[in-house]
Parts: structure tokens; C-alpha cells; sequence
């Protein structure tokens, strides 16, 4: 069961992360993020996190997608015209090409790091983990204190948009 | 209870000095004297109240030492910033605060005319500050200090014409050549750190006999140090060449700073250190041969020149060649008696040929000069008191002091010494009595233009006063009759040493050093009664030969004015001693060209190329560097967000 | 190993291709909105990797850094689409290349 619905949902995340980066449009782009976002939620729910999948879904699916929707359409962005000038400058199309290496490098890497770290077999997981009982048991028990400063760093993060984003006034 | 007065002595010309330094040019040229020979004056009646207290203590114990704070310290070391008064500093203090007085009074007649006025009197008063630190000092350091301080005044004042550049290049060459001899100095005072832990007067002059071997290699290399550094700043050979050229100086510093008082001070501190060159036979010798070598030497060279100041000059080396010569035959009363005299009449002699000069608006060449006896009355009776002073004629007072240094280098059983001095004597009437004839007497040969005329009363109130004391300054000294020899006397305590008990050390310590200590029984046989007879001998020889001297002069230049000419014609030897023997031009192309030569080089190539360029090699280097850094910084996220990256790529790499 | 569950590899195999696709867009892409969309997908790849240890470990642990971390990523999202509305209206446009005041 978990073997069927995983390696697709992963294919189709992995295809929707990589329309964000080749779209030229920054709406198209959205739109694809807006598909991995949702692929993840299933990935998390494949691995019992279901309160993390059911925030995923509001946070990113919903809220912080909806933000990038605004702001582009806020600022009236082409899809032409912006990345047309892709191969325009001399030393971008280096820059490109180097990224790219760098990225496969890089994904080398991690891959060999971890194919080559032993793990052992799993502990069992209980009936109930990962519902939202359990971790808002726990969030609202051991980790109350940085519940409380997350929270602080949202309002902080909301007021300091409003100030960058508002108009000059005076 | 008189003798607490001490530290106000130089206190006095310190504030003088820092008083016309600072305010000099606002407070008008009359206070700017009146502060300076004021401080001077005050210098000079304090010193007399001191010396009255110190009269008035018994004889044992005249040594008062005033320490005013500990300058500094480090490890063992302190050095104390304290004065000394004892007979002997006594004696220069007198003369350094009253001749240096009335130099300062007769400065500001002569000096009225120039318009830094305030400057020669700040140098003025800074020097006789530096001068009572050389000579009240309790230690050697502080000596030290005193002894740079004079040589950076004279420095200061020889080249205060400094738009000349004949008087600053004397200036440079009296400070480098000073130099030689501070260093020498310096070494010497570290030399007697190193064996006796401290630099104190008192200390390391009880502790010399105990700790110095008689004739040993650290004495007599210490003492060679010590007469080094006083050959340089007294002008003796080798280092004299400078003080005939700091006559570039204004006339008054001639007189207070190259005759009276700072060329004295090698004398005074080979005086001061008689402890330790008693230890030290080789450099004794050495002392009185140089000293009566130079007497010679710069007496020749006197005889030939035509500038009235050079002549005083090479006289000056001369009388103080004469004083070494003293000190090197351990007759250090006569050396200090010599010292005193000079300091009055060669003070007047420099003063009279200043008035001289201002006289006749500023005319040096005594080829142009003649029968000024009739323009200036005063300054030709002051000018040939002295002359007859310095020459010898009794009873003025170089008659005495000469005569008790050939005494006593006749006494000391070297003829040659004694020789060298009375050829010294005999070339030394002649040359003065030269100059007082082509000056005073015969015919006029002064510029029709230049109208002579005698000096105002400010100028000529020092010259009376110190003819007087050239007169009468032999009473300090009258020789033949026990007891009759005041300075004697009074000196007494400060030289008394016990040469048996020190050499009976040595021979101690000779001795646990397993070594035999040769005899010297012969150093310490009961020396001869004071010989009458054979003094006032000597009296009349010397006597005789002055006045033959003076005859020589008179024939040559007064009877027969063409006799030097043709007997000095195309002689090769007259060309010689005219040109000063070469000594300049020798020192000039094998020490003074080569040093420059190779300082230039290492300018040029060490320097510029190699220090230089590394230096400014290592910023290019850097900017290059920077350079390339900069790259980096182009202002664009995503580049910033690459090297982000490869940051993160080699963390993974090396760490993992 | 089970073979009814995906072994834990796989799980980090995935969350590295999602953050190398990240870095990738952060690398290539211009425009300052997709830019920081590919930051979005590296924070949700760390998240993949956070909630696999969870499960293999069974902790809560990660799932609770995971709500942190999109705590963070919204809270960063916000300020940072705050800073390119104010930026595009000092200059109207997106382009990262044409912003380079940073430069002294």
C-alpha cells in the first residue's frame, strides 16, 4: 500500500518542483508549487505525520500560496519579458551552467551520504502517532516555551510587512 | 640650613628659559633681557649663599648631596634625580652662575639689534640650566643629561644665524663630533653600571678602590671612555676640529659656552672622576700627553690666522689642552686654578673681541683692523689685561695658574710634558700679543667707510669686571708659602685619596685571583717637599719666555710689519699650519665622505629599494589582492546565493 | 526490512532531490518571487527529512520542528514579499540582476 502510493507521489512532486524552476512564469510557477505542496501533504500523511500534512495544507497550500498569487498579480508580472533575457548576458549563461553543476554536485553528494549511512531497522510506531492530539499534547506540554516564541516571531514577522510593505506616508 | 637653597639654583634659568620661550616675543625685548640676566643674577646670589653655607660647615664634611625624587627605577637600577655640592662643584658653580651673568648682561647690549632676541636668551638660560645640571648632578646619569643638554644649546646657538649656511653646517659639525664623544661617554657610565651596580657619585667613588684593580683592563678601558667623551665636548684632539668653526656663533656664546664654561666640562668630569683615574696610570699618561699635544697643536695653528675669533678659539683649545695636561700629572688643583682663570680672562678676551666687532659693524679680519686703542679705551684696557693674563706676566692670574701646571708636570718627573708646556707658553704669548698688536696698535687698516666707536656702558661694565677678575684672580692660588693656596685648600677633601690602601686591594684581589700582583712600592714613596727654589726658577723661566713671546710679536708686527710676510713666504710649513694642519680636509675625505658615501647607498639601495619596495611591495600586493576580493562583491543576489553554495558544498566535502 | 513499507532511504533521497531542485531554482531563476519559491521547496524538503527521522525514530520531536519550520518559513515569506513590493517600487521590476545596490 505505502510502496504504490509513495514512489508515484514522489515522481509527481519531484516533476512539480522542477515546473517551479523551469517555468518562465511566475504564475505558472506558483501554480506547480501549489502541486508539490498538496504531493508533500500526501507524503506526510504516508508517514503518519497527519497534523504536519493538515498544516502543510493550510500553511503553505493555502495561506503562503495564496500570499505569492497576491503579490504577483499585486505587481502585475509578465510571463514575458522577464525571463526572455535568459541567455542575454554573457556571464549568466556561465552562472547557469556552473549552478547546475553545482546542484548535481551536490545532489552526488547527499545521495552517496546517504546510501553509505547504516540504519537500523525501525521501532514501531503506536496507533495514534502523529495525530493531532498527540503533538498538540505535546507542543502545548514540553515545547511550550518556542510555541509561545513562534508565535512572538509571527506577529513580529506581520508587522515589520506592514511596515516594508505599506506606502511612504509622509 | 643655607645649603637647602641648592635645587633653586637651576631652577632659576629653567624658568627664565621656559618664561622667554613661551612669551618672548610678546613681552617686548627689554623684559625678555631683564628676565633672562635676571634669572641668571638670581642663580648666581643663590649660589653665593650656598657657598657661604657650605664655607660655614667644617671641611669634613662639605659634601651635601640634596636628593629631590628618585627618577626612576628598574631592577636594580635607580637613578635619583638629585644635586651634589662639595668643594669642587662649588668652584664651577661660582664661575658658571658669575661669568655666565655677566655674559648675560653684555648679551643684551650686544645682541639688541637682532630680531629673535627672545630665542638667544631662551638658548641662553636653557644652557646655563643644562650647564648647573652637568655640574651639580649627584650621579652620572644626570651628569649625562646635563652634558647633552649643553651640547643641544650649543648646538642651538652655534647655528643661530641659521640662514647662514657656513653656521649650519659648524652647528651640525659640533653636534656630530659631540656625538663621538657622548657615546663614549655613555659606554662608560654603562661600563661603571656593570661593575659597581650603580651610578651614584658617592657610591661608586667609595667603592672604586675596592672594586677596581690598579692597571687593570676594566679601568683603564673605562677612564679611555670617559676622556674620550671629555675630549669631545672640551675640543681636545682628536675631536677639537669643531670649535674653531662654532665661532659662527654670536660673539657672547663664544665666550659663555666655547671658552668660559661648556668646554670646560670634560676637565670638571675628569676632575669629578679622579677616583677612578687614579686607578689608571695608562689613560693618566694618555690625559697629559693628548693635553699637551693639543696645547702645541692648536697654539701653531693659532699664530697663523687672521680671524680675531679663530684665534681666541684655537687659543681656547689650547688652554684647555693645557688643563688636561694638569689633570694627566694627577695636579688637579692647578688644573681646576687654570680652569678658573681661563674662564675670567678668555671670557673677557671673547667679550672685548666682540665689543670689537660690534665696533666695527661686524668686520672679523684682523687684517683690517689697527690702532683701535684710541676708538675704544675700555674695551683695549680690558683686552690687554687679559692678554697679559693669558700670556703669563706675573702677577696677573694666568701667571700662577700656568706656572703651577709646568710646576707640577716638571715635579712629576717628565721633562717632555714640561717642554711641550713651556714651548706651549712661549707660542702662546706670541700669538695673543699678535693679535692685540694687529688689532689695537700700528696703523689703521679698518675701512674708511666704517666709523670705530666704543661700546655702550652695558657692554663694557662685564669687560671691566672681568678684567679685574683676570687680575686679581691669582690670589686663589699663590704658590710658595704653605697654606697661602686658597683653592688648594678648599679643594682638598673632594681629591683626597688613599692610593696605598687601594693599591694594597688590588693586590688582595689580584691575589685570590691566583695572580702575582706586580710591586708598586716606587707609586707610593713619600713624596719631595714643595721646592722653593726650583719654583720661583721655573717662575722667572716661564716668566722670561712670556716676555720673550711678547718681544717676538712686537718685533714682527709693531717694528717690522713686513717681517712675517717674508719670512713665511713660500714656505711650505707656514702654508701647513695656516691651512690647520689639513686635519679638516683629512677628516673630511677619509671619515666624513665615506660615511656620507655609504650612507647614501644604503639610502639608495637599502632603503629605497630594498625596505621601500618591500614595504610598499606587500600594499600592492594587498591592493592587488583586495582587488580581486572585490570581484566578489558585484551586488547581485544570486551571486552572493553561489558562493553561498560552493560554501556549502565544501563544508560537505571536507567536514563529512 | 519490511518490504511493505519505503525504506527510510528513499524518503532522503526524495527530500535531497526536492532541496537540490531548490538550490537549483535559487541558483538559475531571476525573477525574486520564484526565487524565493525555491526557497519554499528546500524548507519543505528539509520538512520530508525531518517527518521520515520522526517516524524511524518514533519522536515527536521532528514533527514539532517541522511546525517551526513553517512557522519560520511564513514569517519569512511575508517580510520577504513586504521587501519586494517596497523594492519594486523603488524600480518596477522583479529582476534580481537589476538590483545591485548592495555593491559599494
Amino acid at each position: 500500500m505505502e510502496l504504490l502510493i509513495f514512489y508515484p507521489l514522489a515522481g509527481i512532486c519531484i516533476l512539480f518542483a522542477l515546473g517551479v524552476v523551469i517555468n518562465n512564469s511566475p504564475i505558472n510557477s506558483a501554480i506547480s508549487l501549489i502541486g508539490m505542496m498538496l504531493c508533500l501533504a500526501g507524503v506526510f500523511i504516508l508517514q503518519q505525520a497527519h497534523f504536519i500534512a493538515v498544516l502543510q495544507i493550510i500553511i503553505y497550500a493555502g495561506a503562503i500560496m495564496v500570499l505569492f498569487m497576491f503579490v504577483i498579480m499585486l505587481l502585475n508580472l509578465k510571463g514575458k519579458g522577464e525571463d526572455d533575457k535568459w541567455q542575454s548576458r554573457d556571464n549568466n549563461l556561465l552562472l547557469n551552467v556552473l549552478s547546475g553543476l553545482l546542484a548535481a554536485g551536490i545532489l552526488y553528494k547527499l545521495i552517496s551520504i546517504i546510501n553509505e549511512a547504516k540504519f537500523n531497522s525501525p521501532a514501531l510506531t503506536s496507533e495514534n502517532f502523529g495525530t493531532v492530539r498527540e503533538v498538540g499534547t505535546i507542543l502545548f506540554t514540553e515545547f511550550v516555551l518556542p510555541f509561545e516564541v513562534a508565535s512572538i516571531l509571527l506577529l513580529v514577522a506581520m508587522i515589520g510587512a506592514v511596515v516594508l510593505a505599506k506606502s511612504k506616508v509622509d | 640650613m643655607l645649603l637647602k637653597l641648592t635645587a633653586l639654583i637651576p631652577l632659576y634659568p629653567l624658568i627664565g628659559c621656559l618664561i622667554n620661550g613661551f612669551f618672548g616675543l610678546r613681552i617686548g625685548k627689554n623684559t625678555v633681557g631683564l628676565v633672562a640676566a635676571g634669572s641668571v643674577g638670581l642663580s648666581f646670589l643663590t649660589t653665593l649663599i650656598v657657598f657661604f653655607g657650605l664655607v660655614m660647615t667644617p671641611a669634613e664634611e662639605r659634601v651635601f648631596e640634596q636628593v629631590l625624587f628618585t627618577w626612576f627605577a628598574a631592577g636594580d637600577f635607580t637613578a635619583e634625580f638629585g644635586f651634589q655640592v662639595d668643594p669642587l662643584s662649588m668652584t664651577m658653580m661660582l664661575f658658571v652662575t658669575g661669568v655666565g651673568f655677566l655674559i648675560h648682561v653684555y648679551s643684551i647690549g650686544y645682541m639688541h639689534e637682532e630680531y629673535s632676541f627672545y630665542r638667544f636668551f631662551t638658548y641662553m638660560n636653557l644652557f646655563m640650566f643644562s650647564m648647573l645640571l652637568l655640574i651639580m648632578g649627584n650621579n652620572f646619569l644626570l651628569m649625562f643629561i646635563g652634558w647633552e643638554g649643553v651640547g643641544c644649546c650649543s648646538y642651538f646657538l652655534i647655528g643661530y644665524y641659521f640662514e647662514k649656511k657656513s653656521a649650519c653646517d659648524a652647528g651640525t659639525k659640533a653636534f656630530v663630533m659631540n656625538r663621538v664623544g657622548d657615546f663614549a661617554f655613555l659606554l662608560a657610565v654603562m661600563y661603571i653600571f656593570n661593575i659597581f651596580g650603580s651610578i651614584d657619585f658617592t657610591t661608586v667613588f667609595n667603592a672604586a678602590p675596592e672594586k677596581l684593580i690598579y692597571n687593570s683592563e676594566a679601568v683603564t678601558t673605562i677612564t679611555m671612555l670617559l676622556f674620550i667623551g671629555a675630549c669631545g665636548k672640551s675640543a681636545q684632539i682628536p675631536l677639537y676640529t669643531w670649535l674653531p668653526d662654532a665661532m659662527e656663533g654670536p660673539t657672547p656664546v663664544s665666550a659663555l659656552i666655547h671658552a668660559a664654561t661648556m668646554v670646560t666640562a670634560g676637565v670638571y668630569m675628569v676632575v669629578r672622576c679622579n677616583a677612578i683615574f687614579a686607578l689608571a696610570p695608562i689613560t693618566m699618561a694618555t690625559v697629559a700627553f693628548v693635553g699637551a699635544g693639543t696645547a702645541i697643536f692648536a697654539a701653531t695653528i693659532g699664530m697663523t690666522q687672521f680671524d680675531i675669533k679663530r684665534v681666541l678659539a684655537y687659543s681656547t683649545v689650547s688652554q684647555i689642552g693645557y688643563m688636561f695636561m694638569a689633570v694627566g700629572v694627577g695636579a688637579y688643583t692647578a688644573a681646576i686654578f687654570h680652569m678658573v682663570t681661563h674662564a675670567f680672562f678668555k671670557a673677557c678676551l671673547f667679550l672685548g673681541s666682540g665689543s670689537v666687532i660690534h665696533g666695527l659693524h661686524g668686520e672679523q679680519d684682523m687684517r683690517k683692523m689697527g690702532a683701535l686703542k684710541n676708538h675704544m679705551p675700555i674695551t683695549f684696557v680690558t683686552f690687554f689685561i687679559s692678554t697679559l693674563a693669558i700670556a703669563g706676566i706675573f702677577p696677573l692670574s694666568g701667571f700662577f695658574s700656568k706656572d703651577e701646571i709646568l710646576y707640577h708636570a716638571l715635579m712629576d718627573g717628565n721633562v717632555i710634558l714640561w717642554g711641550m708646556g713651556i714651548t706651549g707658553a712661549l707660542l702662546t704669548a706670541f700669538y695673543m700679543f699678535r693679535l692685540v698688536f694687529m688689532t689695537f696698535f700700528g696703523e689703521s687698516r679698518v675701512d674708511p667707510h666704517v666709523h670705530p666707536h666704543e661700546s655702550p656702558k652695558i657692554m663694557t661694565m662685564p669687560l671691566v669686571i672681568l678684567a679685574g677678575l683676570a687680575f686679581f684672580g691669582g690670589i686663589l692660588g699663590i704658590p710658595l708659602f704653605h697654606g697661602w693656596h686658597i683653592l688648594h685648600n678648599w679643594l682638598e677633601p673632594v681629591f683626597h685619596f688613599d692610593l696605598a690602601s687601594a693599591l694594597e686591594h688590588s693586590a688582595h684581589m689580584l691575589h685570590e685571583q691566583g695572580k702575582h700582583a706586580p710591586s708598586w712600592s716606587h707609586l707610593l714613596a713619600p713624596e719631595e717637599g714643595h721646592n722653593i727654589w726650583i719654583e720661583i726658577a721655573l717662575m722667572l723661566l716661564s716668566l722670561s719666555i712670556a716676555v720673550a713671546g711678547i718681544f717676538g710679536a712686537y718685533m714682527c708686527y709693531i717694528k717690522k710689519p713686513h717681517l712675517p710676510d717674508s719670512l713665511t713666504k713660500g714656505q711650505w710649513g707656514y702654508d701647513l699650519v695656516k691651512n690647520k694642519y689639513e686635519v679638516d680636509e683629512f677628516y673630511d675625505d677619509y671619515i666624513v665622505k665615506p660615511t656620507v658615501e655609504t650612507s647614501h647607498l644604503l639610502w639608495k639601495e637599502c632603503d629605497a629599494k630594498g625596505i621601500d619596495g618591500t614595504v610598499n611591495g606587500t600594499a600592492k600586493i594587498l591592493g592587488w589582492i583586495s582587488k580581486q576580493a572585490q570581484s566578489f562583491q558585484s551586488g547581485f543576489v544570486r551571486n552572493y546565493a553561489l558562493f553561498m553554495v560552493v560554501g556549502f558544498i565544501g563544508l560537505l566535502i571536507f567536514s563529512i | 526490512m519490511n518490504l511493505e513499507t519505503v525504506p527510510l532511504t528513499h524518503y532522503l533521497f526524495l527530500s535531497a532531490t526536492l532541496f537540490v531542485i531548490g538550490v537549483a531554482g535559487v541558483l538559475v531563476k531571476r525573477n525574486a518571487i520564484v526565487v524565493f519559491m525555491s526557497i519554499e521547496i528546500m524548507l519543505n524538503a528539509v520538512n520530508i527529512s525531518l517527518i521520515a527521522f520522526d517516524r524511524y525514530l518514533n519522536l515527536h520531536d521532528g514533527q514539532i520542528f517541522s511546525f517551526m519550520v513553517m512557522c519560520v518559513a511564513a514569517a519569512e515569506v511575508s517580510v520577504g514579499l513586504a521587501i519586494i513590493i517596497s523594492l519594486f517600487r523603488n524600480k518596477p521590476t522583479t529582476n534580481l540582476d537589476d538590483f545591485n545596490i548592495m555593491k559599494s
